[in-house]
């Protein structure tokens, strides 16, 4: 029998028997559907953190004082206290050919206050750096000039909502505030951005590092931001923090770097799973399309018993009718898979409409899975149906009416 | 030609056995135009199976064509059934959903024939059953010697060595009956073994030859 006379003779059976056709659609069609949607609702949230963390800054490693458990080496000795990260240290690792910026950062937290108005806010004190490194955007003037990072000036840079509680709507631009005991004059004030890094960035005031560790009389760094030159150049960039630092530190590694890869990539596979088990609640809502389909095909083949019985009578072989049975399966599970595309489609776009921020994209993968789930399902689902039409005895058959 | 050798055909009923076909051996030779009449119940249907390949005896030979048919596997005898049998039913069993041309292509699709051929061979056969203006009528459109002239079609449209008819006017009035038995015996005289299971004796002693059966033996053979 040629294939497109098996594929003709299945279309013709399945539109003969409208009802049962619509039901083996629908079962299919939200089976493919909800694989579809709730895939893409996965990897839209692993999109999501993913961007998110992005704008941190790219290929950024931070350096922090004193060893954790998970820089690996033997614990450090009883009592043994790490040395501070200094300045010093932070300039050094600019040698590296690795390495395509620093941003040392001093933490504190002081009063600022400019006319009458005071408040505690926290302190960040950093280099010109920080702005790239940490993908900063102005609202207003500019960042810290770069320049030598031992210098001190007294300069800062507001955060969005410090400047609107000391200064409402006037512009901060040129005017001296009070941190600490010292003056500082506004070079700029930053735009609206959420967290980064466990701080409200629109709730500090940068100043220049150096100026920061005078006002905290502090030598040591909160932390070392570095960019690494490319995504490849992170393991080196790695090593070579480790290797000056140890140098620089008789010999200790008393540093903990985290690679922001690292932190993604746990995300990643957090949200994989996610998604993946998403993914495998839906395919059972293909799993019950399977076995509406096999009813559906049963419950065809004892309706059309005397037409296998007829074909048996006229020459089919039993091949002929498993394959003409399996066909009508598969193209009934395709044709529903097919619809199901349309819906999932369809509901992603009202989606993107409800959700404009968030970003749900159909994975190929999810539909290249859905389809061929689709495909296997009618494959599986129509044997046993369609060996029950190959099988039937065609005397008993033809004896019915 | 067909030989059929001490053929026995048994069907358990609850614990008892039935014997449908009990030592029947019968030898038909190429063109013969055989009736089959008896009482209902005496086997008569399940021998026209048997010679149709469509049923197995439980003991004895059948040789078609110096075949030993009982040796085939169920593949091997469906294409015996294809190319040399054609059946003919009471109850004519037309595919519902397809029309009239389309029950006659059957066959020929199963059979894998290219298109084109096939739409030869459909036309012809339409044109020799006078059913050219039926062809696109579904069955439920067609009255009962129509259905019984498609059927008779698709059953030939292989151009079989033997037509096996079982009882094929017993759902149609005299006339179309009457009909359907003329085109049949067309068929025989162009050389086709014709072998006709019947109640009817105007319809039985057509024949030229005539078996009768009672209880699953036969009892006469003229
Ligand atoms: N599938 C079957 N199961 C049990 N008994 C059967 C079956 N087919 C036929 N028989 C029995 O075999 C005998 C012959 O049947 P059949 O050949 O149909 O007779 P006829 O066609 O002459 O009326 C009958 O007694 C019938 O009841
Ligand atoms: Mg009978």
């Amino acid at each position: 029998m040629r294939a497109e006379d098996i594929l003709n003779f299945s279309i013709r059976a399945s539109t003969g028997y409208k009802f049962r056709t619509f039901l083996i659609l629908i079962a299919m069609a939200i089976g493919v559907a909800s694989v579809v949607v709730l895939t893409s609702l996965g990897e839209g949230a692993r999109q999501y953190v993913t961007s998110q963390f992005s704008s941190l800054g790219t290929n950024l490693l931070i350096v922090l004082p004193g060893r954790s458990e998970t820089t690996g080496g033997p614990p450090p000795l009883l009592g043994e206290t790490p040395r501070d990260l200094t300045l010093d240290d932070a300039i050094a690792l600019k040698r590296s050919s690795a390495i395509r910026l620093i941003s040392p950062i001093s933490v504190g937290s002081a009063p600022v206050s400019w006319k009458q108005l005071e408040r505690e806010v926290i302190i960040v004190g950093s280099t010109s750096e920080l702005y790239e490194v940490r993908h900063l955007s102005m609202s207003l003037g500019r960042f810290l000039p770069s320049g030598d990072h031992r210098r001190g000036e007294a300069l800062c840079v507001l955060g969005n909502k410090v400047k609107k509680e000391l200064f409402a709507n006037q512009s901060p631009l040129g005017e001296w505030v009070r941190i600490g005991d010292r003056r500082f004059r506004v070079t700029g004030v930053l735009a609206k951005k959420g967290q980064s890094l466990g701080f409200d960035m629109s709730d500090v005031v940068i100043i220049p590092v150096a100026s920061a560790q005078s006002l905290f009389n502090t030598a040591s760094l909160f932390r070392v931001l570095v960019q690494a030159s490319s995504r490849e150049a992170i393991p080196r960039a790695r090593e070579a923090i480790l290797k000056t630092i140890r140098e620089r530190h008789d010999g200790e590694d008393d540093i903990t770097i985290i690679t922001q890869d690292a932190i993604l990539s746990t995300f990643d596979r957090i949200l994989n799973t996610l998604t993946l088990t998403v993914a495998g609640i839906a395919a059972i809502s293909l799993a019950v399309a399977g076995i509406l389909i096999m009813n559906v095909m049963l419950i065809a083949v004892s309706q059309r018993t005397t037409e296998i019985g007829l074909i048996k009578a006229i020459g089919a072989t039993r091949r002929q009718i498993m394959h003409l049975f399996l066909a009508e399966a598969i193209i009934l599970s395709i044709t529903g898979a097919f619809l199901g595309l349309v819906v999932a489609f369809g509901g992603v776009l009202l989606l993107t409409r409800i959700l404009p921020n968030f970003p749900i994209v159909i994975p190929f993968w999810a539909l290249a899975t859905a389809v061929g789930i689709s495909l296997l399902t009618g494959l599986v689902f129509g044997v046993f149906p369609a060996q029950r039409a190959a099988k039937l005895d065609p005397v008993q058959a033809l004896s019915r009416r | 030609m067909i030989r059929l050798d001490s053929i026995e055909r048994v069907f358990q009923v609850g614990n008892e056995n039935v014997y449908a076909l009990n030592n029947v051996s019968l030898k038909i030779s190429q063109g013969e135009y055989i009736s089959i009449m008896g009482p209902s119940g005496s086997g008569k249907s399940t021998l026209l199976n048997i010679i149709g390949l469509l049923d197995r005896p439980n003991k004895g030979f059948y040789i078609l064509d110096d075949v030993n048919t009982t040796d085939l596997s169920d593949e091997q005898q469906a294409l015996v059934r294809r190319h040399k049998i054609g059946f003919v039913f009471q109850f004519f069993h037309l595919v519902p959903r397809l029309t009239a041309s389309e029950n006659i292509e059957l066959p020929l699709i199963l059979a894998g024939m290219k298109p084109e051929k096939r739409k030869d061979r459909v036309k012809s056969a339409l044109e020799d059953f006078r059913l050219t203006d039926r062809a696109k009528h579904r069955p439920d459109q067609l009255s009962g010697g129509q259905r019984q002239r498609v059927a008779i079609a698709r059953a030939t449209i292989m151009e079989p060595q033997v037509v096996l008819a079982d009882e094929p006017t017993g759902n149609l009035d005299r006339a179309s009956g009457k009909e359907v038995i003329e085109i049949l015996e067309k068929l025989n005289k162009k050389g086709i073994i014709l072998i006709l299971v019947t109640h009817d004796p105007d319809i039985g002693n057509r024949a030229v030859r005539k078996i009768s059966m009672v209880d699953g033996k036969i009892l006469d053979d003229t």
